[in-house]
């Protein structure tokens, strides 16, 4: 299969360092107005919740945590198998720049949640919550990722070994999202699912959309910043890395 | 095909049969950890009785990760891995045999000896049936994902110690059904749907996890 | 704005968990920009010892 023509232009590092460098301030700010709204939104606008009252105004950083944890590592999976394929070395950098952004997401979603379970469950952790089983999970799927990468010295065996565990990873998510789910269903305890309730009100959602854009437009950032910095790194000896530098002294 | 797949499984198993302590090693310590744990819990028939299923199945997974590391370790080092992908043998099919020869070695003797250890925790005997079961569908699904794990470190000097840190999270859904399976039989309750999934998984991990696994033993050749 | 800060008697969870998030996120960006400017500086080190190398050679020919 042969990849479009245009496509190659994201196969030159110095085209992509140039394009990050010009859109990352770009989409760190719109990420920053987003989120700063959605936050201002979710705990201000919003009315209480009826049930649990102020608290759930965790779910304003809780929900676009988890879901930014999950789409990084599908993006980490896809970059890894281009590189595998068509062995661009770019598409590796991308993959290497998500996962510790990825496991930061992660732990998010499982730090505000086990915070916000303490006054829904009254336990931080509740062992028999599916959604907070699997993001523990993932988060064991991020660390074996980035500790095989940091076992290789070479770089490029390092960038196709851990390229074949995250296709196997992200092939074995939903595998696991579902069997976690599965397991759950047959404990008959007492688990009252937070997002279930009645239909959740415009002024309750709106935030909550504003802020999984902004999550997303900060994670894009977040990746184009790492991702500059992982070409710099694997560039190290390039003339054009080097000119960049003399000019900009 | 068929013959190059007799030929590297029985090879396997002859190195395997003179080395068998290597193989013998986790039974031992999968027998050691399921006796360590009413030790470690207050004396108590019925609070054995209860987490005994996944004692058993947790004991299983670790001493599994205990053999998984010299699946191709030894090849590798000696250098007939790289004669065996030079050779015009399919590559995919002598994967196929060596992971069907670890199997023998390791999954079968752990499908007789759960049920025999699982007895002392006073499982019942339908149970013990659907337990040898669901080992029996669920120990080529371990096997393919240590395979998995051996094949993405085979060229680490040390890869003992990332191996599990790789493949444990992938095995709970196994863990879960295999759990599930054995104590819903404990209950009487039907046991059909956690086993159809089992061997859903075990379909699925052959039919793709030989592919990553070639991958990744091409990579650690280069 | 001080029944604000109480979160309906849930400040004890809310806060944390927004304060949380806010350190992570810029703890992120920090050690992201920080990366990559300890690398630059790396190619800048090496470029300038490369040049400096080269100097005294061109003195000598001159």
């Amino acid at each position: 299969m042969k990849l479009p023509r245009w496509f190659h232009r994201f196969g030159s590092p110095p085209y992509v360092y140039a394009l990050a460098g010009t859109l990352g301030p770009w989409i760190g700010g719109i990420a920053v107005v987003l989120i700063a709204a959605g936050t201002f939104g979710g705990l201000v606008l919003a009315p209480p919740d009826y049930l649990q009252g102020d608290s759930f105004r965790i779910i304003y950083i809780h929900v676009p945590s988890a879901y930014i944890s999950m789409m990084a590592y599908v993006i980490l999976a896809v970059a890894a198998a281009i590189g595998f394929i068509w062995h661009l070395k770019l598409a590796h950098a991308v993959a290497v720049s998500i996962a510790p952004i990825g496991a930061s997401f992660t732990f998010l979603a499982l730090a505000t949640g086990a915070i916000w379970g303490k006054p829904t469950w009254g336990t931080f952790w509740q062992w028999t919550d599916p959604r907070m089983m699997f993001e523990l999970l993932l988060l064991f799927l991020y660390l074996g990722y980035m500790a095989l990468r940091a076992a290789f010295e070479d770089r490029d065996k390092a960038d196709r070994v851990s390229a074949i565990l995250g296709v196997v990873g992200v092939v074995n998510v939903p595998i696991i999202h579902y069997s976690v789910i599965w397991w759950n269903s047959l404990h008959q305890g007492p688990t009252i699912s937070r997002l279930d309730g009645p239909t959740i009100t415009m002024d309750m959602l709106a935030p909550l959309l504003i802020m999984i854009v902004g999550f997303t437009f900060c994670f894009a950032w977040l990746l184009l910043s790492r991702l500059q910095g992982e070409i710099v790194e694997r560039e190290y000896a390039a003339r054009w890395l080097r000119e960049l530098v003399g000019e900009s002294r | 095909m068929v013959d190059i797949f007799l030929t590297i499984m029985g090879r396997d198993l002859k190195l395997a049969y003179r080395r068998w302590s290597e193989f013998a090693n986790p039974l031992l310590f999968f027998v050691i950890v399921a006796s360590l744990f009413p030790l470690a819990l207050s004396p108590g028939q019925a609070l054995l009785q209860s987490i005994g299923t996944g004692v058993l199945w947790v004991a299983a997974l670790l001493s599994s990760l205990l053999a998984l590391e010299g699946l191709f370790r030894g090849d590798f080092e000696d250098g007939s891995m790289e004669q065996i992908l030079l050779s015009p043998a399919p590559f995919g099919t002598v994967v196929i045999a060596k992971i069907a020869a670890h199997w023998i070695v390791s999954g079968i003797p752990l499908i007789v000896l759960v049920p025999v250890v699982a007895l002392s925790f006073q499982l019942p005997g339908e149970a013990l049936a659907t337990l040898a079961a669901a080992l029996l569908l669920a120990t080529p699904t371990l096997s393919v994902l240590s395979a998995i794990g051996a094949a993405l470190t085979v060229s680490l000097k040390s890869g003992g110690s990332i191996i599990g840190l790789l493949i444990l999270p992938l095995c709970s859904p196994m863990l879960i059904f295999g759990t599930r399976a054995t104590d819903m039989a404990a209950n009487g309750e039907p046991v059909a749907a956690p086993l159809y999934l089992l061997a859903a998984l075990a379909v699925f991990a052959i039919s793709l996890g030989p592919l990553a696994v070639a991958a990744a033993l091409r990579v650690g050749l280069e | 704005m001080s029944s604000f800060l109480q979160m309906g008697g849930y400040a004890a969870y809310v806060w944390p968990a927004y304060g949380i998030t806010l350190l992570v996120l810029v703890l992120n960006i920090w050690s992201a920009r920080r990366d990559h400017r300890r690398k630059l500086d790396r190619v800048r080190l090496s470029a300038s010892r490369e040049e400096t190398s080269k100097r005294p050679t061109v003195r000598r020919l001159g």
